[in-house]
Formats: structure tokens, C-alpha cells, sequence
């Protein structure tokens, strides 16, 4: 059973390189190919985890060797894979998701003559998530880290004949890449601390090294993760990700790949729990990132971003869980899982509002849809109601969880964290009704107004690039929008994961099935809140009323302006991304750019110009002495004479002394 | 006695370069053949070296040795180590693209143009350089070493003042004159660096009696040849001199901007790929195994210098409007890197400088080629020029992505294991410094991300339309060395295995052992 | 009489050969002034050889006699040589040697 890991990621990766490397020759039947590879891995899956279910709970683990990778002296790394429990979960949610977001592609890249090219770079990211969570060592895991960066870069700039599109990839990258130097010291501090960089050994030995040497791990894993999970303050490049395809945004920028950095912690949760100042640090990363996400979500009026920040906040309370220690590794990874189902389906959902809408992102020119797209309207809304909690679907069970659990931490550090989430919940709330209400409900205002016109008072042009040109596939983007339910292609794999957005919650619960299925790996503790479980999930449920409540006053009652008012000060902080943005235009580029500037000119003119320097000096000196040689014979003679005085004068002084 | 391989394998293509330049002007396309097929049976010849190399082996393999001037001890002898044996095959490797890239390089101007342009000069001038470069590698006599080293100038000089890229946007006078710039530059830099070296050889040869490198770092290991410390030192700094030039080390680095602009793309990426891993090579051949001490005294001085060199390259070349000069700055860059391997002294970091020499040639050549290619399309070699590339010729922008990609040390491919390699062996006895230099892989992916999205992201540019795509001959140029960029990537091992013992060896010549971990050591 | 009085008349002979040589410019006559210094040379090194009550500075003597003879013959084709392409015999016309 063992060797069929390999063929997980061995058959994305074929795909891969078909697609990529076979030419125009597979543009009829690319997309097919790519589904089918993906599909395959899926089952793979389900066979392991089929498997897996039928052994000992402690002895699920299954480990296969491949070849030894780079061997030098004690540094050893080996391509060898790990399948455990959470390795499962996350196999089967990566290529899940993957395959019915892939079906879903066949039909909103339809018109793009270039989706033989998606789907390779598709099944590309597949292979590279799945060594990811595959890994049997950290060093590994960062080829498949990178390899996921990668395939975000080339999908986020898929459409690169938009520059915002190719600036949205590159921002992404080189963020993502700060976070990885976290990730390489971390293993090199593995290395020099542990003189290895395998999970078992490293996380077997936390006993054995320093409190200090594993807090530096820690925060070096947490910087990492931050980058991988746009965590503040590496957060600002996945609002500009949604330049990229809406199956992309869905499968990539919510589902997976942001999830990863929780994944890292979960992994790395001995070294955690032994690193009290490390987990305190994520905690609250983890808390101000879900409160940055949701306050950002509230503000923004183009679609693909509103979920955006929605999706930073959620990833916000799986790492807050995650540094919770062993009362919050299960519901962390519950929510990420719960999680990638209803996000992937709201972003499916925005996909197919789009596809209906000319490509329209802006929802103050949507209103009314429900009535155009049932079957989007119904998925979408069941979605909604899984993440705002509402009682019964999948996010309640998930994030109640992580409520009770950021409570229970205890002290005051466990009030100020559960107020937080609490906080977050309404604020959920708040934004997802918003959305709910400005798309699918209200008035119709598209209609007479000619969809993606690219004057918007009070945008910041360079943040919010939905102008001109919003996509390839759609020609003429221009006049009346005809809204019209997306092709069938599109909504089966929408259905699907609304299903699991509304039961997953509740199955995971179910006999605590989650928590004893995870426990071998993650180690599991009750937490108990300080004022009672039940106070806790009934102060969920009241603030998520109080956030819908609210939404509804501002955006259900009154009609929405078209034209997005002025709003408050803290609206239009929120919509520029809270100036972090701004931030680091002015401190990072703009100073790097004049430090750029200057280096290039002192390697002109000073460490150059030293030599030239050297070089005209001494041009310059020769051509003085030159000027001695006038060719007169008598000049000649009187250097001569002159020498020969002076060398005899020399000789007399000398026998004077 | 034994078939001389060593010396067959840098003869060969110097009698191809003679041929090469005999056979008549009219016969340009035979020249270029002839070239091609000496260079690939050079390449055979060292992969025969490389297989008859036994990695467990003596240190020194397939030696040879000939008095050659008996007064001053000067003897004709070769041999190789795993480091060597990787360095020879880099370059018989590189050699046929680097032919192949520049098939059409030096052809006339115009048919019937009376400028003479000497195609077959082009052609036996790389292929002595190669011949210089290999024996360089082989040699273990001082002076037999220093000899070639110098040598290698003066092809090289020809290289880069005879032939220019075609287009210039300032006319071919003004090209002329850059180009003659940066070849005197060029010369002028290592001629110093030699001119100091030939002083330290001479020194060398007055203290120790002999040239042979295995006779003095025995003598020297054992006791017999005493050294003043200060002796050492300066004999050292004559060395290391000549070799930072070469390498090349902040901040003796610009000649290479000059010269890899105004050269060729075929020819920059001889310089930078194969002439400048000699100056490498040599720091962890004869620096390191002569004077192990004055080693050890150096080391943090230049693994300064070497960390400056990383980030100060990276920086530049976050920097620079035209191509090629991008690249050259990340050379300098990629350079810092192998310099800090090498005086980290540690196997991690030495196993990794090695490797990172091997594959910083390939990846620098895929990405330094498929530039020349676009150069060659448009007649330009500024940033500015071009836009939307990949639009037009999605090949062309696609190899260039993988080339970039290489040079970001991108996971999966070859260059990240080196440069990992060499971070963690700096960061387990210089932790600081480590960190530092992990602060250059974000810069690498800036240049070279922003690199791509100039050229080949956004509107297609006026100019850009019609671009066509790469053909099948650069196609055959690309493709391998991108193969070999993932599989060296993938399964390093080959590689490894034959440096491994080497580095160990180098390693107990300045008598370093790598640091045990904290968990180990306490127990 | 005392042989120094003749090493003051070498010496002044001398002076008045390097001072003809300095400042006149005909070949002719700066060809003549180099002859004088000689002879002011052979005239001291005799001199020399009766104070020393040796023969060396008198062989050297000749030697420089023979020198001087050889001089002639070249000197003298040069400068003929030089006046038939030039027309001139001054020293200062030929300054081509410089840059």
C-alpha cells in the first residue's frame, strides 16, 4: 500500500508535464486529460484512505522511501514520504477540491484559448501541494512550499497581458518568498540543533534542545507561515491574487494553498508546545489577522476581494487555534477543512456570478440575481450560512470550536483572544450578509449601466484593477448584462461542495469523530472555557444575529448606492487595505528603488571610477613625460650632461663625507 | 605507460582550434561543424574521465608527470580530484552549446560586406579557451597551472573585443569603442591579479624548492616545509588576489558587467559559466591546500567580503536597464555565494560550492542563451525595449521563465540544492552571516521576476509583433540544459558522490570538522 | 712641469667641446666638438698614465684614437647622407624622434 504515495503526486505531476510540454497538439483534449490525472490522484486517495481506516488508530502512519536526495556529511535528505493521518486529510481535501474544481475550469475557461496551459499549470500546483503535505521532511516540504508559490505565480498571472495581473503574481511571489527565508533558517536552525530535518526525529528530540532554540524555530515557522498564509503582516499579496482565474482563487487562495501555513504549525506542533512564546506569538497573529481580514471584507465592493479578506480572517482563526497547543491543532484543522468547503463554493459561486455578469466584479452593479441563478443563488447562500456559523452547518461546529477553545487558554490572554473571536464571528456575519444581500438581492442595477466601466470615484486605482479589461474570455464587455445560470459543468462541482458545506461540520462532530481520528498525530486536550461551553456557542449564535442584523439595516433596508459613497474613516482605510499597502509602497519599494538607484550609481562612479581613475592618471602622466622627448639631439645631450654632472657631484659629496 | 587522458582531453581541443582556423575563409559552415564535433568529442572524453574516476579512490587520479624544466623544479604534471572531474565536465558540457548558441554570432555582416569577420577565428578561439580551461583544471604543478590561467586571457580577450552584438542602438562605432573598453578592462583586471600571483608563485617556488602542489601540501601537512606565518599570509593574498579578480569577488567585480555586456550572449556565458569557476576552483585547490593556515586567518575578511558581494550584486541588479548586465550582476551575486561556501569550511558548505559552480553554468547559460536569443530578435539588449514577449513567443518566454527561475534557486531545480548546500554550511559555523545571505534569495526572486514581467508580461510592444519563436537549433540548445536543470534538481546524488570525498579531503587539509549539533553535543 | 697643469687644459678642452656640442647646429661642427671631448679624453688619460707611472691610460688612448677614427667614418656618411636628403646639415631639422 506504501507505494502508492507516490502515485498521488505522480499523477498530477504527469499531467503536468504533458499538458505543458506537449503543444498545441492537446488543445482539444487538454482539459480532459488534466481532470482525469487529478481525478486518479483523488482515487488514489480514497483507496489509501480506505486503508488507513481499516488499521490500528495508532498505527495508521505509512512511510515510503524513494532515493536519497542530497547527501553530504551529516546533512541528509531523503525524497521519502510520510502518509498520517492529517497527511490524509488534507490529501483528500487537496485533491477533492481539486478535481471537481477542475471540472468546474472545463467550463469557465471555455473561451480561453490558452486552458490547455491552465489545467497543466493546475495539475501542476496538485503535485506540489500534495509533496507539500507529503513530505516526510522539512526540506522536502519546501520544495513542494515553493512548487505551490510557483504554481500560484504562473495562475495568478495567467491573463499576463494585464499588468496588473503580472504585478499581482510577482507581489505574491516575492512576498511569499520573505516568508520562505523563515522557512530556510528554521531548517537550517533544525540542522545545526537537531543535526537533522526529518519529522520524526526532529519533533522526537524537542525535549533534548533549548526552550530558546525552539521558540527561534517557532517564530521562524510562524514567519514562514505568515507568507503562505497571508497573515498580517505578510498579507497584503493575496487580496491582489484575485487578478487571477476564479477557479484559481477558489482551489489555490482559499481552499489550499493559504491553508498550508497552518499545516506547518499543526506539523510542527511539538516544537510548539514546548516553545510557550512562540505559540503566544501565533495566537495573536492569528488574532489580529482574523480581525485585519474581517474589518478589510466589510469595506471592499469587488466581489473575488470581499471573499478575500473574508478568506485571511478564516485562516486567521485556524492559526490562532493552531497556537492554542493541543486544545486547538483538531479544530484548526476541522475549520480548515470545513473551511475549504464552503470557500471554495462561495468562490465558485462569485465565478459564476461572473461568468453570468460579463465579468463583473463590483457588486453595486449586481442586486437581484436570485432570481437569474437559482442554482448559484441556492449553493452560494448555503455556503453563507456555513460561515457565518449558522447553527447546524458546517462552520458552526468549526468555529464554535475555536471560540471555546481561545477561552479556554485561560487568563486574562484567553478573555482578550475568545473576545476576539467572538468579535470576528459578528463581523462575519456582517461582511458575508453584505454580500449576500448587494448580489442576490435588492434592486436590479445592472440594468442600464454598462458593466465594467472603469471610472470609480474614490478607488485607488492601483489596488482595485477591475477596470478595462477583466478578462480573456469574454470579447465584447460592453453594454447590458444578460444574467443567465452557468452551464452544468459549472454548477455540479458547486452543488458538491455546498453538500459538504452544509454536513461536514456536523459529520466531523458526530461521536467527536474528528478529534479521535486526528489525536495519534496532534494530540488532543479538552479545553474548558471559563463560563461554559454552552454559554460560549449561545454568545456565537447571538452575535452572528447581531452582524446579520446589522447588515441588513445598512444594505437590506435602503437600497445600495451604485456609486460607492465617501464613507468613514475607517471605510476607507478598510478599503485601501488598511494602508498597509501604502506602507509598504513608500518604506519597501519606493526605498528600495532609491537605494537600487544610488548603489548602481556608486558602482559607476565610485568603486569603477577608483579604477578608471587609476587608469586616467595614469594616462594622463605619461602624457606629460611624453612632452620631454622633443627629438632635439641637444636637449638629449644636455639630460645627458646634465645626469652625468649630477652623478659625479654625487660621487665627490660621498668621498667629502 | 598508461594513455595520457587528462592531457588527450585539453589537446584535443586545441588541435581542433588550429584546424578550426586553418580551414579556408569560404568554408565557413565546415569551420563551424569541425568546431561542433571537436567540442562533442571532447565531451566524450571527459565523460570517459568522469567514469574511469573512482570517487573512493586515491586523491589525485589519472596523474601524469614529466620533467619539463629541470632548473627551476617546474614539472608537467596533472591530475584530477572529484572537484576537478565535476569542473572538466561542466565545461566539455558547455562548450557545444555555447558553439551551437553562437552558430550564426560571427557570420559576415552582409553578404558581400567587405568588413572581414573572421567565423572561423570565433569558433578555435572558444575552443582554446576551452583547452586552457581544462588543463587549469588538471594541472597540479604551480607553475603549470599559473601558466594557463594567464593564457586564457588572450583568447578571451579576442572573444569579447572581435565580437559584438550585431545591433547597437548607438551604431557601430560607438560599439567598437565599448567593446574595446571592456576587453582592455577586462585584460587589465586579471593581468594584475596574475602579475600578483606570478609574484606569490615566485615566492612559493624561493620558499618550498618545487612547484608540485601534492609535494608541498604533503610537506606542508607533515611537517617538513616550515612556513613564517607572515610568509603564508602574503603568499596567500598573492593567490586569493588573482583568484577574487577572476571569481569575481567585491569589489574587484567590474570588469564582468563590462565585459558580459558588450560580449556575445555565447561568449558571456563562457566567462561567467566556465573561464570564472577556474577563479573558484583554485581558492579551494591551491589556496586552501598550500596555506591552510593563513586560510583560516582570512576567512573572516572574505566571508565578509563574500556576503557584500551577495547582497551588493543582487541589489545592482535589481538595478540595471539592460539584460545581460542584469545577469552579470547576479553572477556576482551567485559568485558570493560559492566564495562563502568554500571559506565556511564546512562539508555542507564546500559540497555545496562545488555543486553550485556546476550549476550555476547551467543555469546561468539557459538563462544568459535564451537572452541572447530574444536579444538577437529585437537588436536590443535594454529592458525598456521589449514587453508582452510571452504573448508572441510563449517557447522563447517559457524557457526564459525556467532559466530565471534556475537563477532564483527555485526548489526542484539544480541551483537550490547547491545554494542550500551552501547556506546551511554557513549558517552551522556563522550563524549571522547565514542568516544574512538567506536574505539574497528574496532579492534573486526581485531581479528576476521584475526581469520577466518587463519583458515578457503586459501589452505586446510595436516591436515585439512578429517576434518569432525559438527555432529548432536554439530549441536543441535550451531543452538539454533545462533537462539537466530538473534532474540535477531531483537526484543530485551523481554529483555529490563524486565531490563528497574531495571536499573531505580539502577539509582535513586545513584541519576543519564540521560542527556537531547541539543535541549530539551535549549528550 | 707639473702633470696637472695638463688635466687643466683636458679639462677645459672638454668644457669647450660639450659646450660646441650644446649649442652649435651644424652637424659639421658638433662632429668636431664631439672629436675635441675626445681628444680632451685622450689628452687627461695620458696625463693620467705619466702620474701613475703606468702604461694602461696610454693603450687606452689608442683605443680611443681607433674609436674615434671608426666615428669619423660612420659619422660623417650619416651626416653627408643626412645634407644630400635634407639639404641641410642642421641637427635641430632632424627632430623626428618623438611622438
Amino acid at each position: 500500500m506504501e507505494n502508492l504515495i507516490a502515485l498521488l503526486i505522480a499523477a498530477p505531476l504527469l499531467g503536468a508535464a504533458v499538458l505543458l510540454c506537449g503543444g498545441r497538439r492537446l488543445d482539444a483534449v487538454g482539459h480532459w486529460i488534466g481532470t482525469v490525472l487529478a481525478a486518479a490522484s483523488f482515487v488514489v486517495g480514497v483507496v489509501l484512505f480506505a486503508d488507513m481506516l481499516g488499521k490500528d488508530p495508532e498505527n495508521r502512519a505509512m512511510h515510503q522511501f524513494l532515493f536519497s536526495w542530497i547527501p553530504v556529511g551529516g546533512f541528509q535528505a531523503d525524497v521519502a514520504f510520510q502518509l498520517d493521518q492529517l497527511s490524509m486529510t488534507f490529501v483528500l481535501l487537496i485533491t477533492g477540491v481539486g478535481s471537481l474544481i477542475h471540472v468546474y475550469s472545463i467550463g469557465y475557461m471555455e473561451h480561453d484559448e490558452r486552458r490547455r496551459r491552465f489545467f497543466g499549470y493546475l495539475n501542476l500546483f496538485l503535485a506540489a501541494m500534495l509533496l507539500l503535505v507529503l513530505a516526510d521532511n522539512y526540506l522536502l516540504l519546501y520544495v513542494g512550499w515553493e512548487g505551490v508559490g510557483l504554481a500560484s505565480y504562473l495562475l495568478i498571472g495567467f491573463w499576463q497581458h494585464k499588468p496588473s495581473a503580472a504585478t499581482a503574481a510577482k507581489k505574491a511571489f516575492l512576498v511569499n518568498r520573505v516568508g520562505d527565508v523563515g522557512l530556510s533558517i528554521a531548517i537550517m536552525l533544525m540542522f545545526t540543533t537537531f543535526g537533522t530535518f526529518a519529522f520524526g526525529p526532529v519533533l522526537e528530540a524537542t525535549g533534548e534542545a533549548t526552550e530558546g532554540k525552539l521558540t527561534a524555530i517557532g517564530l521562524m515557522l510562524l514567519l514562514a507561515a505568515c507568507g503562505k498564509s497571508a497573515q498580517v503582516p505578510l498579507q497584503s499579496w493575496l487580496g491582489d491574487a484575485m487578478e487571477g482565474p476564479t477557479p484559481v482563487s477558489a482551489l489555490i487562495h482559499a481552499a489550499t494553498m493559504v491553508t498550508a501555513g497552518v499545516y506547518l504549525i499543526v506539523r510542527s506542533a511539538d516544537i510548539f508546545n514546548a516553545a510557550p512564546d512562540a505559540q503566544l506569538v501565533t495566537t495573536v497573529v492569528g488574532a489580529v489577522t482574523l480581525l485585519f481580514g474581517a474589518i478589510v471584507g466589510c469595506a471592499k465592493d469587488d466581489i473575488k476581494k470581499a471573499l478575500a479578506g473574508s478568506t485571511m480572517s478564516q485562516i486567521g482563526y485556524m492559526v490562532l487555534a493552531a497556537g492554542l497547543g493541543p486544545i486547538g491543532y483538531v479544530f484548526a484543522i476541522m475549520h480548515l477543512v470545513t473551511h475549504g468547503f464552503f470557500k471554495a463554493g462561495l468562490f465558485l459561486g462569485a465565478g459564476s456570478v461572473m461568468h453570468g455578469m460579463n465579468d463583473e466584479v463590483d457588486m453595486r452593479k449586481y442586486g437581484g440575481l436570485r432570481t437569474y441563478m437559482p442554482i448559484t443563488f441556492i449553493t452560494f447562500g448555503l455556503g453563507y450560512l456555513a460561515i457565518i456559523g449558522f447553527p447546524g452547518l458546517s462552520g458552526f461546529f468549526s468555529k464554535d470550536k475555536i471560540i471555546e477553545a481561545a477561552f479556554a487558554k485561560g487568563g486574562t490572554e484567553g478573555w482578550i483572544l475568545g473576545g476576539v473571536a467572538l468579535l470576528g464571528a459578528a463581523i462575519t456575519a456582517f461582511y458575508m450578509t453584505r454580500v449576500m444581500l448587494m448580489t442576490f438581492f435588492g434592486e436590479e442595477r445592472w440594468r442600464n449601466q454598462p458593466t465594467a466601466s472603469p471610472a470609480e470615484p474614490d478607488v485607488e486605482p492601483a489596488a482595485e484593477h477591475h477596470g478595462a479589461a477583466a478578462s480573456d474570455h469574454v470579447a465584447a464587455a460592453t453594454g447590458e448584462p444578460h444574467p443567465h445560470e452557468s452551464p452544468r459543468v459549472m454548477t455540479i462541482p458547486m452543488i458538491v461542495l455546498a453538500v459538504g458545506s452544509v454536513f461536514a461540520g456536523g459529520f466531523f462532530s458526530i461521536g467527536d469523530r474528528f478529534i479521535h481520528w486526528l489525536e495519534p498525530v496532534t494530540g488532543h486536550a479538552h479545553g474548558h472555557p471559563p463560563i461554559g461551553a454552552a454559554a460560549v456557542t449561545a454568545s456565537t449564535v447571538a452575535v452572528m444575529v447581531l452582524g446579520v442584523g446589522l447588515a441588513w439595516l445598512q444594505y437590506g433596508r435602503r437600497p445600495v448606492p451604485v456609486v460607492a459613497p465617501r464613507g468613514s474613516l475607517l471605510t476607507r482605510a478598510a478599503r485601501r487595505d488598511l494602508y498597509q499597502d501604502d506602507f509598504n509602497h513608500v518604506v519597501l519599494v519606493r526605498g528600495g528603488e532609491h537605494l537600487t538607484r544610488s548603489l548602481v550609481y556608486v558602482d559607476h562612479t565610485l568603486v569603477d571610477g577608483v579604477v578608471n581613475g587609476t587608469a586616467a592618471g595614469m594616462g594622463g602622466l605619461s602624457g606629460r613625460l611624453r612632452r620631454i622627448q622633443n627629438g632635439y639631439a641637444r636637449s638629449y645631450a644636455v639630460s645627458m650632461f646634465g645626469g652625468a654632472a649630477i652623478l659625479i657631484a654625487a660621487t665627490l659629496l660621498m668621498r667629502a663625507v | 605507460m598508461s594513455f595520457p587522458l587528462l592531457t588527450a582531453t585539453a589537446v584535443l581541443p586545441a588541435l581542433g582550434a588550429i584546424a578550426t582556423a586553418a580551414v579556408p575563409a569560404a568554408r565557413r559552415t565546415a569551420a563551424k561543424w569541425l568546431a561542433l564535433i571537436v567540442s562533442l568529442a571532447t565531451l566524450v572524453l571527459a565523460a570517459v574521465v568522469l567514469v574511469r574516476f573512482d570517487p573512493d579512490g586515491d586523491r589525485y587520479q589519472l596523474t601524469e608527470s614529466h620533467a619539463w624544466i629541470k632548473d627551476f623544479g617546474v614539472r608537467y604534471e596533472l591530475g584530477v580530484d572529484g572537484i576537478a572531474v565535476a569542473m572538466i565536465a561542466l565545461t566539455a558540457l558547455l562548450i557545444p552549446f555555447v558553439i551551437l548558441a553562437g552558430w550564426h554570432d560571427a557570420d559576415p555582416l552582409e553578404t558581400g560586406s567587405k568588413r572581414w569577420r573572421p567565423t572561423q577565428g570565433f569558433f578555435a578561439l572558444i575552443l582554446l579557451v576551452e583547452a586552457m580551461v581544462i588543463i587549469s583544471f588538471e594541472a597540479t604543478d604551480v607553475f603549470v597551472f599559473y601558466i594557463f590561467f594567464e593564457a586564457m586571457l588572450i583568447p578571451m580577450y579576442f572573444l569579447i573585443g572581435g565580437f559584438g552584438d550585431r545591433a547597437h542602438e548607438h551604431g557601430e562605432a560607438a560599439a567598437a569603442t565599448q567593446r574595446s573598453y571592456a576587453a582592455v578592462k577586462f585584460l587589465l583586471y586579471n593581468l594584475v591579479g596574475g602579475l600578483i600571483m606570478l609574484a606569490a608563485v615566485i615566492g612559493l617556488y624561493v620558499v618550498a624548492g618545487n612547484f608540485s602542489l601534492t609535494q608541498i601540501a604533503e610537506a606542508r601537512a607533515n611537517g617538513t616545509l616550515d612556513m613564517a606565518t607572515s610568509t603564508e599570509r602574503w603568499l596567500f593574498l598573492g593567490f586569493f588576489f588573482a583568484f577574487a579578480v577572476k571569481a569575481p569577488l567585491w569589489p574587484l567585480h567590474t570588469w564582468l558587467p563590462n565585459a558580459m555586456q558588450e560580449s556575445t550572449a555565447p561568449v558571456a556565458v563562457l566567462i561567467t559559466a566556465v573561464v570564472d569557476k577556474v577563479g573558484t576552483f583554485a581558492m579551494l585547490r591551491f589556496c586552501l591546500q598550500l596555506f591552510p593556515e593563513a586560510s583560516t586567518w582570512a576567512t573572516p575578511a572574505i566571508l565578509v567580503l563574500a556576503l557584500i558581494s551577495i547582497i551588493y550584486g543582487a541589489l545592482l541588479a535589481v538595478g540595471q536597464r539592460d539584460i545581460k548586465r542584469l545577469v552579470a550582476y547576479a553572477s556576482i551575486s551567485h559568485f558570493g555565494f560559492i566564495i562563502l561556501g568554500i571559506f565556511a569550511m564546512t562539508s555542507q558548505g564546500q559540497s555545496g560550492a562545488t555543486l553550485y559552480m556546476v550549476n550555476h553554468g547551467i543555469s546561468t547559460a539557459a538563462l544568459m542563451l535564451v537572452a541572447g536569443f530574444l536579444i538577437s530578435r529585437r537588436g536590443s539588449r535594454l529592458i525598456a525595449d521589449y514587453g508582452g514577449v510571452q504573448k508572441v513567443a510563449p517557447v522563447l518566454a517559457g524557457t526564459f521563465l525556467i532559466g530565471g527561475l534556475a537563477t532564483l534557486s527555485l526548489p526542484g531545480l539544480a541551483p537550490f540544492v547547491s545554494e542550500f548546500l551552501v547556506l546551511v554550511g554557513t549558517f552551522a559555523r556563522y550563524p549571522v552571516i547565514g542568516i544574512i545571505a538567506t536574505v539574497g534569495i528574496v532579492l534573486a526572486a526581485l531581479y528576476t521576476l521584475v526581469l520577466y514581467q518587463r519583458t515578457m508580461t503586459g501589452p505586446v510592444k510595436a516591436e515585439v509583433e512578429g517576434m518569432p519563436d525559438l527555432r529548432v537549433r536554439e530549441l536543441v540548445v535550451v531543452a538539454p540544459l533545462i533537462a539537466l536543470l530538473i534532474f540535477l534538481g531531483v537526484y543530485p546524488k551523481p554529483v555529490t558522490d563524486i565531490v563528497n570525498p574531495a571536499v573531505k579531503q580539502t577539509l582535513s587539509d586545513v584541519q576543519k570538522k564540521d560542527p556537531q549539533p547541539e543535541v549530539e553535543a551535549s549528550k | 712641469m707639473n702633470p696637472v697643469n695638463y688635466l687643466y687644459l683636458a679639462a677645459l678642452l672638454f668644457t669647450i667641446g660639450a659646450t660646441g656640442v650644446l649649442i652649435r647646429r651644424n652637424a659639421i661642427v658638433v662632429f668636431m666638438c664631439v672629436e675635441l671631448m675626445l681628444n680632451a679624453c685622450n689628452l687627461a688619460l695620458v696625463a693620467f698614465s705619466r702620474m701613475h707611472g703606468n702604461l694602461d691610460g696610454q693603450i687606452i688612448a689608442f683605443f680611443t684614437m681607433v674609436v674615434a677614427a671608426a666615428e669619423v667614418v660612420v659619422g660623417l656618411a650619416i651626416i653627408v647622407s643626412l645634407f644630400r636628403s635634407r639639404h641641410s646639415a642642421s641637427v635641430d631639422d632632424a627632430s623626428l624622434m618623438k611622438l
